[in-house]
C-alpha cells in the first residue's frame, strides 16, 4: 500500500466515523452525505457481550431484513465505558443511547425508531439522557461522558472494532505516515519526550527517555515489547483498548520501531482476554495485508512485524524483566536490575517495553504535537489516566479524564455516587500494588505523585470504591492473598513477606490479634520493601501500610475490642434479632441452613449463636431490617 | 503425577504434532505448545508433556517447571463443565467470596477440585474484565452476571441434567 491509498481509504471513511463524533446537527447533515440514514453501534466489548449483546445484533439483523431496512448501518464496536448499562446501544446522528437491551427491546427499536420516519423510543433509553419536560439530549451530554476527555480510548465505542478501513478513517496509521516521512528517529522521541508521557502501566517512567536509552544502546536486533498482561483485578483499560482499537497500539508500535530501530515486536496478551486476543490477532493480520506490517511499510523502506504471545495467568509477568522471561518461553521469574531491558531486554537485546494505554497516547502526540500533550494535566503527569472504576459505585466502567482530576468529580460526578445510600468510605487505587485513598482526601487531584504522597500510587488505573460496609482489614487480607498467590518464590523476602503478612492478618481477623502484631507487619513490610527482587515484593506491602495508616484504629478495634466495625469478619461479629422490629414472618427460619433460628408464628425470633454458620441467609430474606450483626 | 489414568486418541497426539511442527524453530515455542496441548487435551498430562519435551528438545524438567509456574496450565483433569468464579477487586467486594461458597456447598467439592462423578469441576479465577456485572460466575463460556448466592442452585441445575 502507498501513503496515497492510505489516505484515500481515510478519506472515505472519516464522514462515515465522524457521523459519531460530532454534535447533532451537524451529525444529520453528514449523515445524508454518508448513503447511511442512521448507524447503530452496539458494544461488542468484553462487558457487554457477556451480557448478550451479540443476540442484539442478532435481532437487529433479522429485523432490518423483516422490515426491509436497508440504509442503517449496524456497527460492533469496542467498549463505550458504561458497562454497568450494558448491553449498550447508540444510534446517531440523534446520540440517542438505549441502555441494558435485549433481543426485544432491539425488535422494538428497530419498528418504532430504525424504520424511515421512526422515533427515539424515550422508555428504553437510559434514563439520564432523558429530561423532565420530555426532551432527549445524547448521550455525550450526561455526567458520565461530559467530565470526561477520551485520548487514549479516542476509538473506543466509535469505530467497527474488526475493520481496519475505518480504524484509518478514524484517524489511526497517519501518525505513522507523518513519522515516516516527515520525521527523523530522534525528532520523534523528542517529541514523545518534550511531551511528558509517562508510562501508564504503573510505575510513571517517562516513555521518551526509555526510548532514547533503547536507541542509543548497543546490540542487534533490537525489540519493541507490548505489556498487555493486565493483572490488576479490577482494571481493565488495556483490554478495552484492544477490544476497540488495536490498530493504535500496532501503529505506536510500528513508530516505537521507527525511533529506536527495531523491526519486531511482541504483544504479551493475557489469555484470559479471548475478544482481545482474537481483534488483535485480526488486526496484525489486516495490516499485514494493507502492508501496514511487514516488509517496506508504505514504500518507506521500513520493515516492522508483530507477534502476539499468550500469558498463562502470572501476575507477575506484567514485571518487564518477567514478561520478557514468559515470551522466551520460560517461567516468569524476574531477575535483578540493572542492566536494564533497554540495554538488555528480550533474548538479552535492548527493548523498549510500553504498557497498551501508553501505546495508545503515542499517534495523538505525533498527530497534535508535544504542546498539546503537555498542556493537558497536572505540572509532572501530563495528559490523561483511563480508570477502571469498579466496586460500590453506580456507574461502574471506564472514565478517562485529565491528570490532576478530583477523586470526588470521578467517584461523584462521572461515577455518581455509592448505591444504596451508603457513604464512600474509601477507593483503593493501583491494585494489590497500591493503597487505600480515605474520604478525608476526596478532592485529591488524581496524578502520580499526589497519590504517592499519601501512600497509594496510580499503577495501571484500577480505582476500586468501597463503602462502609467494606472491612479495611478484610480488604487488605485479599490483597495479601492475592499477592501471596502471585508471589513466583524466586526470592525470599517476597516469598515469605507476603505469606507471613497474610498469616497476621488472618490472624487479626479471626479475633486472635495481638498489640505486637501491628509491629511485626511494619516490621516485615520494611524489609519486604527495601529487599524484595522485583516491584510484586516491595509494592506488596502497600495495601496494609496504606490501610493501617488511614484506618488504623479498625485495626485496633479489630485486636484490643475484638470487633469488626463494617461487620464483615465472620469470626468477630454475632448475628442477632432486634424483639421490637421482628413480626414473626418465620421467613428467616425456614431460610436458615443450620435450623438456628426458632420463635413461634407472629412472634419475635431469637438465634440461637452456637447453631449460626454466620452465612447471611436471614439477613437476605428478612423484610423488616429486623437482623443486625455485632 | 496425576492418579487419573491418561487415555489421549490418535487423532489428538497427530493435533499436538501438527501444532508442535508449526511452532518448531520459533523462539520461545514452549508456551505455545503448552497452550495448544491444554486445549487439545484439556489438561497436560505427564505423557504429554514428555512427547512436547522430546519434539522440542527441551529438558523435561523445565518443561514441567514452565507448566506448573502458570496458573492457567492443569496437571489434573478438568470437569465436564468449567466453573469459573471471579475473585477479582471489583467482584470481591460485591461478595463474590459468597458465591464460591455457595458453589462449593452445593457441589460439595472444593475450590480447584473436580467433583467425584467428573461433571464439574471448580476454580476461581482474577478478573474477567466484566466488572460491570459483578459479581460474575462462568461456566463453560457462559457468564453469569449479578448473582446473589440464591441464584447458585437454580444455575447449576441446567448443568445436572445433562
Amino acid at each position: 500500500m502507498t501513503v496515497e491509498q492510505l489516505k484515500k481509504i481515510a478519506a472515505e471513511k472519516a464522514e462515515l466515523v465522524n457521523v459519531r463524533r460530532i454534535v447533532r446537527e451537524q451529525a444529520e447533515r453528514l449523515a445524508k452525505r454518508t448513503g447511511y440514514r442512521k448507524q447503530v453501534l452496539v458494544c461488542g466489548g468484553t462487558g457487554c457481550t457477556s451480557s448478550h449483546s451479540l443476540k442484539v445484533i442478532e435481532q437487529l439483523e433479522k429485523s432490518f431484513k423483516e422490515l426491509g431496512i436497508d440504509d442503517v448501518l449496524i456497527v460492533k464496536t469496542g467498549c463505550f465505558g458504561l458497562c454497568a448499562l450494558g448491553p449498550i446501544m447508540i444510534v446517531y446522528p440523534e446520540g440517542a443511547f438505549y441502555s441494558q437491551m435485549t433481543p426485544e427491546h432491539a425488535k422494538t427499536v428497530a419498528e418504532k425508531h430504525l424504520v424511515n420516519g421512526g422515533e427515539i423510543v424515550k422508555e428504553l433509553l437510559y434514563a439520564e439522557t432523558v429530561q423532565s419536560d420530555g426532551t432527549v439530549i445524547p448521550f455525550s451530554e450526561i455526567p458520565f461522558y461530559k467530565h470526561q476527555m477520551r485520548i487514549a480510548l479516542r476509538n473506543c465505542g466509535v469505530i467497527a472494532a474488526e475493520s481496519i478501513d475505518e480504524a484509518i478513517g478514524a484517524g489511526d496509521y497517519s501518525a505513522l505516515c507523518r513519522a515516516l516521512f516527515e520525521m527523523t528517529p530522534d525528532g520523534v522521541i523528542d517529541e514523545i519526550e518534550k511531551s511528558g508521557l509517562r508510562g501508564r502501566g504503573g510505575a510513571g517512567f517517562p516513555t521518551g527517555k526509555k526510548w532514547r536509552f533503547t536507541r542509543m544502546a548497543e546490540g542487534s536486533p533490537k525489540y519493541v515489547c507490548c505489556n498487555a498482561d493486565e493483572g490488576d483485578p479490577g482494571a481493565f483499560m488495556d483490554r478495552s483498548v484492544l477490544e476497540g482499537d488495536p490498530h493504535c497500539v500496532l501503529e505506536a508500535m510500528t513508530i516505537a520501531g521507527y525511533a529506536v530501530g527495531a523491526s519486531e515486536g511482541y504483544v504479551y496478551v493475557r489469555a484470559e482476554y479471548p475478544i482481545a486476543v482474537e481483534r488483535l490477532e485480526l488486526a496484525i493480520k489486516q495490516a499485514r495485508e494493507y502492508g501496514l506490517l511487514g516488509k517496506n511499510i508504505l514504500g518507506s523502506g521500513f520493515d516492522f512485524d508483530i507477534h502476539v504471545r499468550l500469558g498463562a495467568g502470572a501476575f507477575v509477568c506484567g514485571e518487564e524483566t518477567a514478561l520478557m522471561q514468559s515470551i522466551e518461553g520460560h517461567r516468569g521469574e524476574p531477575r535483578p536490575r540493572p542492566p536494564f531491558s533497554a540495554q538488555c531486554g528480550l533474548f538479552k537485546k535492548p527493548t523498549v517495553l510500553n504498557n497498551v494505554e501508553t501505546w495508545a497516547n503515542i499517534s495523538p502526540i505525533l498527530l497534535n504535537g508535544y504542546h498539546w500533550f503537555s498542556s493537558i494535566g497536572t505540572e509532572r503527569s501530563k495528559g490523561t489516566k483511563v480508570f477502571a472504576v469498579g466496586g460500590k459505585i453506580h456507574n461502574v466502567g471506564l472514565v478517562e479524564v485529565p491528570m490532576g482530576t478530583p477523586l470526588k468529580t470521578i467517584v461523584y460526578d462521572i461515577g455518581g455516587g455509592i448505591p444504596d445510600g451508603k457513604e464512600f468510605k474509601a477507593a483503593q487505587t493501583g491494585g494489590p500494588s497500591g493503597g487505600c485513598i480515605p474520604a478525608k482526601y476526596i478532592d485529591i487531584g488524581m496524578d502520580f505523585d499526589n497519590l504517592v504522597s499519601i501512600g497509594s500510587m496510580m499503577g495501571s488505573g484500577g480505582l476500586i470504591v468501597m463503602d462502609e460496609d467494606t472491612c479495611m482489614v478484610d480488604i487488605a487480607k485479599f490483597y495479601l492473598e492475592f499477592t501471596a498467590d502471585e508471589s513466583c518464590g524466586k526470592c525470599t523476602p517476597c516469598r515469605i513477606g507476603t505469606k507471613r503478612l497474610l498469616e497476621t492478618l488472618e490472624k487479626i481477623c479471626s479475633g486472635n490479634g495481638e498489640p505486637e502484631d501491628l509491629v511485626k507487619i511494619k516490621d516485615i513490610s520494611e524489609h519486604m520493601k527495601s529487599s524484595s527482587l522485583c516491584a510484586l515484593g516491595q509494592s506488596a506491602p502497600n495495601p496494609i501500610l496504606s490501610a493501617m495508616e488511614h484506618f488504623g484504629d479498625e485495626y485496633k478495634a479489630h485486636i484490643y475490642d475484638k470487633k469488626c466495625p463494617a461487620g464483615v469478619c465472620k469470626s468477630l461479629l454475632n448475628y442477632y434479632i432486634e424483639p421490637d422490629k421482628c413480626r414473626g414472618c418465620t421467613l428467616c427460619a425456614r431460610n436458615c441452613p443450620a435450623n438456628a433460628i426458632s420463635g413461634a408464628v407472629k412472634s419475635a425470633h431469637e438465634i440461637d449463636t452456637a447453631k449460626c454458620v454466620k452465612c447471611g441467609a436471614c439477613i437476605a430474606h428478612c423484610k423488616f431490617n429486623a437482623i443486625v450483626k455485632k | 503425577m496425576s492418579q487419573n489414568a491418561f487415555e489421549g486418541t490418535k487423532e489428538q497426539m497427530s493435533e499436538l504434532l501438527g501444532c508442535i511442527e508449526k511452532c518448531r524453530g520459533e523462539r520461545g515455542a514452549l508456551m505455545p505448545v503448552l497452550h495448544a496441548a491444554q486445549n487439545i487435551y484439556g489438561y497436560l498430562p505427564s505423557e504429554v508433556q514428555s512427547v512436547i519435551a522430546e519434539e522440542l528438545n527441551i529438558p523435561l524438567a523445565e518443561v514441567y517447571g514452565v507448566a506448573t509456574f502458570y496458573s492457567q496450565f492443569s496437571l489434573t483433569p478438568k470437569g465436564k463443565h468449567k466453573i469459573s468464579i471471579c475473585l477479582g477487586t471489583a467482584c470481591y467486594v460485591k461478595g463474590s467470596d459468597k458465591i464460591l461458597e455457595a458453589v462449593e456447598h452445593e457441589l460439595r467439592v472444593r475450590c480447584g477440585e473436580c467433583t467425584p462423578d467428573k461433571k464439574f469441576s471448580i476454580e476461581s479465577c482474577r478478573c474477567v474484565g466484566a466488572c460491570g456485572l459483578a459479581p460474575v460466575m462462568i461456566i463453560d463460556g457462559e457468564v453469569y452476571g449479578r448473582l446473589k448466592p440464591d441464584d447458585v442452585k437454580g444455575i447449576l441445575d441446567k448443568y445436572m441434567q445433562d
